[in-house]
């Protein structure tokens, strides 16, 4: 037989402290990529909302949830009890329970619109503007008033909006980039907003949300926040063989110094195949923009390679290249053939010297 | 009309055995068994292939299953508990109980309904076939084009999953017209539609959700087998089509789907709540119209799912207010539920558990469901853990919860024997705290950063700690329904001695014995109210009568008939056939001999009399 000291009862006691467990344990730690500690205005914008709602949300759970253990432990009957009365229900409690949780949707719904018709277009004014295309499975990014293409690392200034135009060449994707602004979803032949201002500097964590094919899973990217000066000596050196400033065309004494790697190295990158999918200066191709891999003019600088997923070290870009479908199953980049160990040596030592 | 009352029923309507009486059976109690087992094997393989992706996702950088496989397991996951596990269990309980509930013989249609059960199982295994060809479906349950499209999907992965949609949806229309007839036609006489069990009008209105929202599922899915294999470009930009166009049609599908879902799980809870707390249902009218206005504003909601596809803020504002709206008729459904337990006399058995499980998951559901009502802030949570969480607070919180309440509910009524209940309830109390140690978490994962639909994670993310609690949690889940598939074993192999009445039920199905006898009511008591039974226990002085079995000897029933399932291997040929398109060249003859199979079953069906002749 049921007593009333009965499982629920005893699970009740553990409910609030457990609570504030799972509470100080979500808190606990550092994410790099949360959506709870925003250091972008969009994504301040979207916090401040999303807030709200969970006050109200937890209001109501408190509430609603109450009402039922309170009717769980109070109305607990014996088989043999008399029937008790019976109700069929109460028009004023119908009324009531209908216009307080509509009240309750008025408060979120008011700022909600506010909100959507701050955040759904382009920014206006001084902005840094930048397009960004969707790839299976990495980013490129354009910065048209700059001259610079790059891929999977967006270096933005502090303290600046940045305005992004975004689109994709293959399948659905979506930008997200919690902490500075949020995502929106990019589709073939068509365009979409997101814009942020940094707040801060350093270097944040994204990735794609959208599901788009079998490496959906890493398709990451950083947002690198640095300062006003540091990010025009940034822009200064990536205008150096881009194919937005004079077609990807240098002059012969420009950087990076033609030593024997360079003359050895671009030999194998425009014999051995790999200038079919990718840009990179002093490369015939160097001013192409619709080759089907990154734009690799500056590889040497990036932090990460293979869309966020390795950091950019020797080891790692050797291993890379030795093979990408066994760091990347099903990656599009391809080797026209196996390339040997002093092959190897000699890519990752020309890549690498593109600073 | 019955006429002598026996111990034991004569051999007019004697118990039929054998395999091939239930190839053949329409009787609808018979086709319900068939589909809750059926769904419930469905069920338990989405659930294996859960697992995996737990066990895969409990470590980063974790290489237990390949990229690709992990995508066709959380394809099929929720393909399988979307379309094999949790409306096939649904329309387990509709076919059981929708004539048992409204006084009726059988469904409107018998073969019909046959034809349906046959159908879903045949698209079932067909999709499921696919694992054996290393060519699982794996571009998701949603199917966004142009993903899906031959550039980015070639080979039958993708073929697999529009065909096998395809025929179940077949399965569902016929089920949905089949039901709804039913209810409108065959109810006992004095049963107005308001005197309805709550249960009967919450599958009335899952027909009409169907019978609205999956002719939109068919022509997209049309749609991208016309891309896929006839050249044309409904969802190709380049060919000036649209992929955008796949997201509404799927969506003002899926979102109807949602309700598809979670609407029987509403009427299950809608009647164990009230008879375990001996108590009617409270605002009866109240529970009707909330649930009719949830499904009409079900339709038009459906772009609350495409908040980041950029539709501009009007279409943003109307949705999201068109989203928060619906959940007022939510909350009003939730605290009648609180209204009929207040005041009752709580009968603590198996079934209640469930149905305050339900209750109580439910909220948090709807509650993280507002909050991505919300669009900016839905930009953060769209397609991350959060939104997981929130579908399975709804989806295993809500259906799951209510099925399983309903499973042991009804158990005695349909096998004559009674659950165990010291297991009922441990599986309830694993149940609910494995549940939630799997699916809480993913609330702080999706917020903290972590999308959906990946294989694995990087370290740095620093997601692994909820990752692992979450894995233990659900291999917690997985051994609940190891106790309840003991319960069922263990209690199939005792004597069938369940009285006709085990719970004190309200409804007419507790007024005969347990299981029914197949002609079901041998005189249909009268019905003045929506708790019929109830009013004959009072009428009676508090105690009835055990119910005796009857001769049914002058009740005719329709005859089993092996037509439907001939006809159901038509259906299969004639849509499993585009597979082979790209294959060979004489594809069509496939195609042919389906519709050659389906038509001779339809003729001989048609002109089969569907009575014995006497």
């Amino acid at each position: 037989m049921e007593t009333r000291t009965g499982p629920f009862r005893r699970l009740a006691r553990f409910t609030p402290a457990l609570g504030l467990l799972l509470f100080l344990a979500a808190c606990a730690h550092n994410y790099p990529q949360t959506t709870l500690k925003p250091r972008g205005d969009f994504a301040r914008l979207v916090d401040g909302l999303f807030r709200t709602t969970v006050w109200w949300a937890i209001v109501v759970f408190v509430l609603v949830e109450g009402a039922l253990l309170i009717a769980i432990f109070k109305f607990r009957g014996r088989p043999d009890d008399p029937e008790p009365k019976q109700v069929h229900g109460n028009t004023v409690l119908e009324v009531v329970w209908t216009i307080i949780p509509a009240f309750i949707l008025v408060m979120i719904a008011v700022p909600t619109i506010k909100t959507i018709f701050r955040t759904s277009d382009y920014a206006a004014g001084d902005v840094v503007q930048i397009e960004v295309i969707g790839h299976q499975w990495w980013w490129e990014f354009r910065y048209t008033g700059l001259g610079v293409v790059t891929a999977n690392e967006l270096h933005v200034p502090v303290g600046k909006t940045v305005n992004l135009r975004m689109t994709t060449v293959d399948v659905l994707h979506s930008f997200w980039v919690p902490q500075f602004a949020a995502k929106r979803d990019v589709f073939p032949r068509r365009h979409n907003p997101l814009w942020f201002k940094a707040e801060v500097t350093g270097s944040f964590s994204g990735q794609c949300a959208e599901f788009c094919g079998a490496q959906h899973g890493r398709m990451g990217f950083r947002v690198i926040s640095e300062s006003p000066e540091e990010f025009a000596v940034w822009v200064e050196r990536q205008r150096v063989g881009s194919p937005l400033v004079n077609q990807g065309k240098v002059a012969a004494d420009s950087v990076p110094p033609i030593d024997s790697i360079e003359v050895a190295g671009r030999a194998l990158f425009s014999g051995g195949g790999c200038i079919g999918c990718h840009a990179l200066v002093g490369t015939p191709l160097a001013g192409q923009t619709s080759l089907k891999g990154p734009n690799l003019s500056h590889v040497g600088s990036r932090t990460t390679i293979v869309a966020g997923m390795l950091q950019n070290t020797p080891e790692n870009l050797r291993k890379w290249l030795s093979n990408p479908d066994s760091v990347k199953k099903g990656t599009l980049m391809v080797l026209p053939r196996k390339l040997t160990d002093a092959e190897l040596t000699l890519l990752v030592a020309y890549l690498r010297s593109h600073q | 009309m019955a006429t002598s009352v026996l111990d034991h029923a004569p051999a007019v309507h004697a118990e039929k055995t054998g395999i091939w009486s239930w190839i053949t059976t329409v009787d609808h109690k018979r086709i319900g068994i068939l589909y809750g087992t059926t769904a419930f094997i469905f069920f338990l393989m989405g659930g294996i292939e859960a697992l995996i992706m737990r066990i895969q996702l409990m470590k980063p950088d974790n290489t237990l299953v390949s990229a690709e496989l992990f995508n066709s397991l959380f394809t099929m996951h929720g393909t399988t508990m979307i379309f094999l596990g949790v409306m096939p269990l649904s329309a387990m309980f509709f076919n059981y109980f929708i004539p048992l509930h409204i006084g009726a013989r059988d469904v409107a249609f018998p073969r019909l309904n046959a034809f349906s059960y046959w159908v879903f199982l045949l698209g079932g295994l067909f999709i499921n076939f696919s694992f054996l060809l290393n060519a699982a479906p794996n571009a998701g349950w949603f199917g966004y084009a142009n993903l899906t499209e031959n550039t980015y999907s070639p080979g039958l992965n993708t073929d697999f999953w529009v065909l096998g949609l395809q025929i179940l949806g077949i399965a569902s229309m016929a089920a949905a017209i089949n039901f709804f007839v039913t209810i409108v036609n065959l109810r006992a006489p004095g049963m107005k539609m308001l005197r309805m069990p709550m249960f009967v009008w919450m599958s009335f209105i899952t027909q009409i959700l169907l019978l609205l929202a999956f002719p939109v599922i068919t022509v997209a899915l049309v749609f991208l087998m016309m891309d896929r294999h006839f050249g044309s470009h409904f969802f190709l930009p380049e060919g000036g089509g649209d992929p955008v166009l796949w997201q509404h049609l799927f969506w003002i599908f899926g979102h109807p789907e949602v309700y598809i879902l979670i609407l029987p799980a509403f009427g299950i809870v809608s009647e164990v709540l009230p008879v375990f707390s001996r108590k009617p249902l409270f605002g009866y009218t109240a529970m009707v119209f909330s649930g009719a206005f949830i499904a009409f504003l079900g339709f038009g909601v459906w772009s609350h799912h495409m908040f980041a596809t950029g539709m501009g803020p009007f279409a943003d504002s109307f949705f999201a207010i068109s989203t928060m709206l619906i959940a007022v008729p939510t909350g009003v459904k939730i605290f009648n539920w609180l209204g009929t337990l207040w005041g009752g006399s709580l009968q603590f058995k198996t079934p209640l558990y469930f149905a305050i499980g339900m209750v109580a998951m439910f909220i948090i559901g709807g509650l993280s469901g507002v909050m991505h009502a919300s669009p900016p802030a839905d930009l953060q949570q769209t397609d991350t853990y959060f939104v997981v969480a929130h579908f399975h607070y709804v989806l295993f919180g809500g259906s799951i919860f209510g099925l399983t309440a309903g499973a042991y509910y009804w158990f005695p009524k349909m096998f004559g024997r009674m659950l165990h209940e010291g297991l009922g309830k441990l599986h309830f109390w694993l149940m609910l705290i494995g549940f939630n140690l799997t699916f809480f978490p993913m609330h702080f994962l999706g917020l903290n950063g972590m999308p959906r639909r990946v294989y694995t994670y990087p370290a740095e993310l620093n997601l692994e700690f909820w990752n692992r609690i979450q894995t233990w949690g659900s291999l917690l889940l997985g051994l609940s329904f190891l106790i309840f598939i003991y319960n069922i074993l263990k209690t199939m192999r005792r004597p069938a001695d369940a009285p006709a009445d085990p719970w004190r039920g309200a409804t007419l199905e507790w007024a005969i014995p347990s299981p029914p006898q197949e002609f079901n009511f041998g005189e249909v008591p009268p019905v003045h109210s929506s708790t019929p039974v109830w009013d004959l226990r009072r009428a009676s002085g508090g105690q009835l009568p055990e119910p005796r079995r009857v001769s049914g000897a002058g009740i005719h029933l329709p005859r089993p008939s092996i037509w439907p399932a001939v006809t159901a291997v038509g259906v299969l040929g004639v849509i499993g056939s585009i597979l082979f398109t790209h294959a060979f060249s004489h594809w069509y003859f496939i195609t042919l001999s389906g519709a050659a199979i389906l038509f001779y079953g339809v003729y001989r069906w048609a002109f089969e009399p569907p009575f014995p002749e006497h």
